[in-house]
């Protein structure tokens, strides 16, 4: 350490133009001058804690817009009869009155398919799940005073936030949002003129999609960094938390997939505006032959699941985390196979890589080829099964507490096994044939990545909320939000299933034309009820959120759930920098709960002999 | 207490130095991006329909400008290192400058197709150079964007070499023979596949 004593006193001098260098560290006694006014601390903050809060409360505002925009299609689908006239205030020319009875125009109805699916997958569930918790969580539980980069992890969310802004743009287009479905396939995408969405809707679609990757890779390459380069004195890789693991994984795969999808967007770009012919082939158009020749849109598709399928795994793991770790803490147990719930990360995130035709084994894959993505498809299922065992057997014998944060996690469980098992019967390409495009699709990644996801974020939300605001969200509200949204998320995609086993193709305006669906129309209605009343559940969320930020209960003691990481021992309301003194150093792993008979802190030192997950020796 | 960010010179050194790793990332990446690209060539080839013609020759010259730009900057830096001031600058510039020559001769590379009658349009055979070139030349610009960053850091600040200072002008250094190499793989690739 020597020489960096001699270079040290230079170094002051060095006009270093990163904003919150500028506290020189010889002097510990004045605070963060950059976060000081309202804009910086509140708006362009470069606070992890903060950067989280602004990544939750923008993805729950999507969530809503996202869901809304579900109730309008589900009303269209569960009644399709009905006059939707007093929907004409909001949405305008997309309803079009005729003798007094308002219907929703088929057009703006994929309008609002294509936009749900692009919100919740990238908006709410990327942004929203991951930005949020990576950014809380990361430095707080491996002891670092914040990201490695303040300033791009600012970027990053400024650039999630403009994504948002050209997005809700293209809300109010007189032609209308994309509509050609959330994947973006040519010819729909490529072609302005193919769809009223496909002109000014695509194009915005396409540019804040650009944005949105920007954000992600900024994000991605702080929250890798941080988790290797950043962990305080002790905080071994097998040491870490479950959640900072499933961060760092899912930082990985969207650094490594989310490039692919820009190259797509691109080469989409290049079509659109400027005549080539990547994904365009002999096309006629309202009549009109077109001149592209040669073009492949399979190798869109191809270029969009390399992303597409990492993407949900994205989405997933930071879940797999969050729920790994709130349940060894309501449970008072250790998380059962430590190791092996890092190696089924590891495993679902390589394989995550090399399945993502089975997206595409109805657009013409051969057939023999379809079967290796079969193959490792059904792997998955492995790493998946250890997971659940392990989440299981950590809920064995117990000391439970039976919290909102708890019961998400269990609900999380139960939601993973059900949407996982239909993964098993999707990844059959024989069995594709029938289930491709149905409801079944749409039910199983609703439930397994959807549903799923959600819940390990309210797991998540309830569980650190305390950790954000100082105060804890209403329990009694909480435990409704719960029990309504399991039993409702249930009743909503369970049913689907069974449409999708039938032939109800996905997508489509409205089945009351065809015989041979007419008896799922009182199924619809019944879907679409549970769905409003499932919606008005999550509002009652979000109400308490923030009223519990202004009013909730207060958190008076450091460590409200007596956990072992180390957020607990960042002081309520803490600035930038997170601890006032010294980072503490670890000396043991995540999960000493109930060792023998009581609980160890990771700052404590092992006793003599002691034998700890991150030992070298074991 | 209050709170500060950087509380001691190793947490601030420490923060530096993952910046490299971060590099990386990014760096891995822009890999990813141009993976993506070339491969969807391999598909689009193998598919028929494409047609065959050679590089325009101000390609290969092209090359010899940004290897020497790597050059330069490895003479800037090892000369930065060694404490030698004019050296460090001169090389920096002369970095830059063939920067800028590279992306006006990738130009002039594309107006030679142009030329030659191998339009955007024609096939995606040509499509694909215009592209992936394009992507790369955008990526110079990122490098002599840092590039200018760099400059300005040698002539306006007093010279001195601090760790912190190397390691801010090795992540330009990084970048630079990174958006080089790939550069060179692009031309293999685009010759051999």
């Amino acid at each position: 350490m020597a020489s960096i004593d001699i270079i040290r006193e230079e170094e002051l001098h060095d006009g270093h133009d990163e904003h919150h260098h500028h506290d020189d560290h010889h002097d510990d006694h004045h605070g963060d001058k950059y976060q000081s006014n309202f804009i910086t601390t509140y708006i362009f903050s470069t606070d992890h804690k903060m950067i989280a809060k602004q990544f939750l409360i923008t993805g729950m505002f999507w969530a809503i817009i996202g869901a809304l925009m579900s109730l309008v299609f589900r009303l269209q689908l569960g009644f399709p009869e009905e006059n939707m006239a007093w929907l004409k205030p909001i949405l305008g020319k997309w309803i079009t009155v005729t003798d007094g009875v308002g219907t929703l125009d088929p057009e703006f109805y994929y309008a609002l398919v294509t936009m749900h699916g692009t919100i919740l997958v990238f908006f709410v569930l990327t942004a929203g799940l991951s930005g949020t918790f990576s950014n809380l969580l990361i430095p707080l539980q491996i002891g670092a005073r914040d990201m490695a980069s303040g300033f791009l992890n600012m970027l990053s969310y400024w650039f999630f936030f403009l994504a948002g802004a050209v997005m809700f743009a293209s809300l109010f287009l007189s032609t209308g949002p994309f509509a050609g479905g959330w994947t973006a396939y040519p010819p729909l995408s490529a072609l302005p003129q193919a769809m009223s969405g496909s002109g000014a809707g695509m194009t915005l679609w396409s540019v804040s999609l650009v944005f949105f990757v920007v954000s992600v890779l900024l994000g991605g390459m702080n929250y890798i960094t941080t988790v290797l380069n950043l962990r305080t004195k002790g905080m071994t890789m097998w040491r870490l938390p479950l959640t900072i693991w499933a961060f760092l994984v899912t930082a990985i795969l969207g650094l490594l997939s989310f490039p692919v999808l820009v190259s797509a967007i691109f080469l989409l770009i290049f079509d659109r505006s400027m005549g080539t012919s990547f994904f365009l082939s002999e096309i006629f158009i309202q009549g009109q032959a077109l001149e592209n020749v040669g073009g492949s849109p399979i190798l869109y598709q191809h270029l969009f699941w390399f992303l597409g399928h990492p993407e949900v795994y994205i989405i997933i793991v930071p879940a797999f985390g969050i729920v790994s770790e709130v349940m060894s803490v309501h449970a008072r147990k250790p998380i059962f196979g430590y190791k092996a719930m890092v190696l089924s990360i590891l495993a679902i995130a390589i394989l995550a890589f090399i399945v993502w035709a089975h997206h595409m084994f109805m657009s013409g894959v051969n057939p023999f080829i379809a079967n290796i993505f079969v193959l490792f498809t059904l792997i998955i299922a492995v790493p998946s099964a250890v997971k659940v065992f392990n989440w299981i057997a950590t809920l064995w014998g117990g000391n439970i507490r039976f919290n909102t944060a708890m019961l998400f996690s269990i609900g999380f469980v139960s939601l993973f096994i059900s949407g996982g098992l239909t993964g098993i019967f999707l990844g059959n390409s024989a069995i594709d044939i029938q289930l491709h495009d149905t409801y079944f699709v749409v039910a199983h990644f609703h439930i397994v990545m959807g549903i799923a996801a959600f819940f390990g974020m309210y797991a998540g939300v309830y569980h650190w909320f305390p950790r954000m605001y100082g105060r804890f969200m209403n329990e009694t509200l909480g435990k409704i939000h719960f029990w309504g949204t399991i039993i409702g998320a249930y009743a909503i995609f369970w049913p689907m299933h069974y449409m999708g086993m039938a032939g109800v193709p996905r997508r489509y305006y409205r089945f009351d034309n065809f015989e041979a669906f007419s008896h799922f129309t009182a199924m619809n209605q019944f879907i679409t009820v549970a769905a409003i009343i499932v919606f008005s559940l999550q509002v009652l969320m979000v109400i308490n959120f923030f009223y519990s930020i202004f009013y909730g209960k207060k958190q008076t003691e450091l460590n409200p759930y007596n956990a072992n990481t180390l957020e607990w021992t960042v002081p309520i309301g803490a600035g930038h920098g997170n601890w006032p003194g010294a980072i503490p150093h670890v000396h043991r792993w995540a999960y000493d709960y109930s060792k023998g008979g009581r609980n160890i802190h990771q700052t404590e030192p092992l006793s003599p002999g002691e034998q700890d997950m991150g030992n070298d020796h074991h | 207490m209050a709170y500060t960010l950087d509380r001691t010179y190793e947490e601030r050194l420490m923060r530096f130095r993952s910046q490299r790793f971060g590099m990386y990332l990014a760096m891995a990446g822009i890999v990813m991006l141009f993976a993506a690209l070339t491969s969807a060539y391999i598909v689009r080839r193998s598919a028929g329909n494409w047609l065959e013609f050679t590089l325009p020759t101000i390609f290969y010259w092209n090359t010899l400008v940004i290897l020497t730009s790597s050059v330069t900057l490895h003479l800037s830096w090892t000369s930065f290192k060694r404490g030698l001031q004019s050296q460090y600058r001169i090389f920096l510039i002369a970095t830059f400058v063939l920067g800028l020559l590279f992306l006006v001769m990738q130009y002039l590379g594309w107006q030679q197709m142009t030329a030659e009658g191998l339009y955007l349009q024609v096939n995606p055979s040509a499509s694909f150079i215009y592209v992936i070139s394009g992507v790369h030349a955008a990526h110079i610009i990122g490098g002599v964007g840092a590039l200018i960053v760099a400059i300005a850091h040698a002539i306006k600040l007093k010279f001195k070499v601090t760790s912190i200072r190397k390691h801010r002008f090795e992540l330009v250094v990084i970048y630079w023979h990174f958006v080089d190499l790939l550069w060179l793989y692009l031309l293999v690739f685009f010759i051999f596949i």
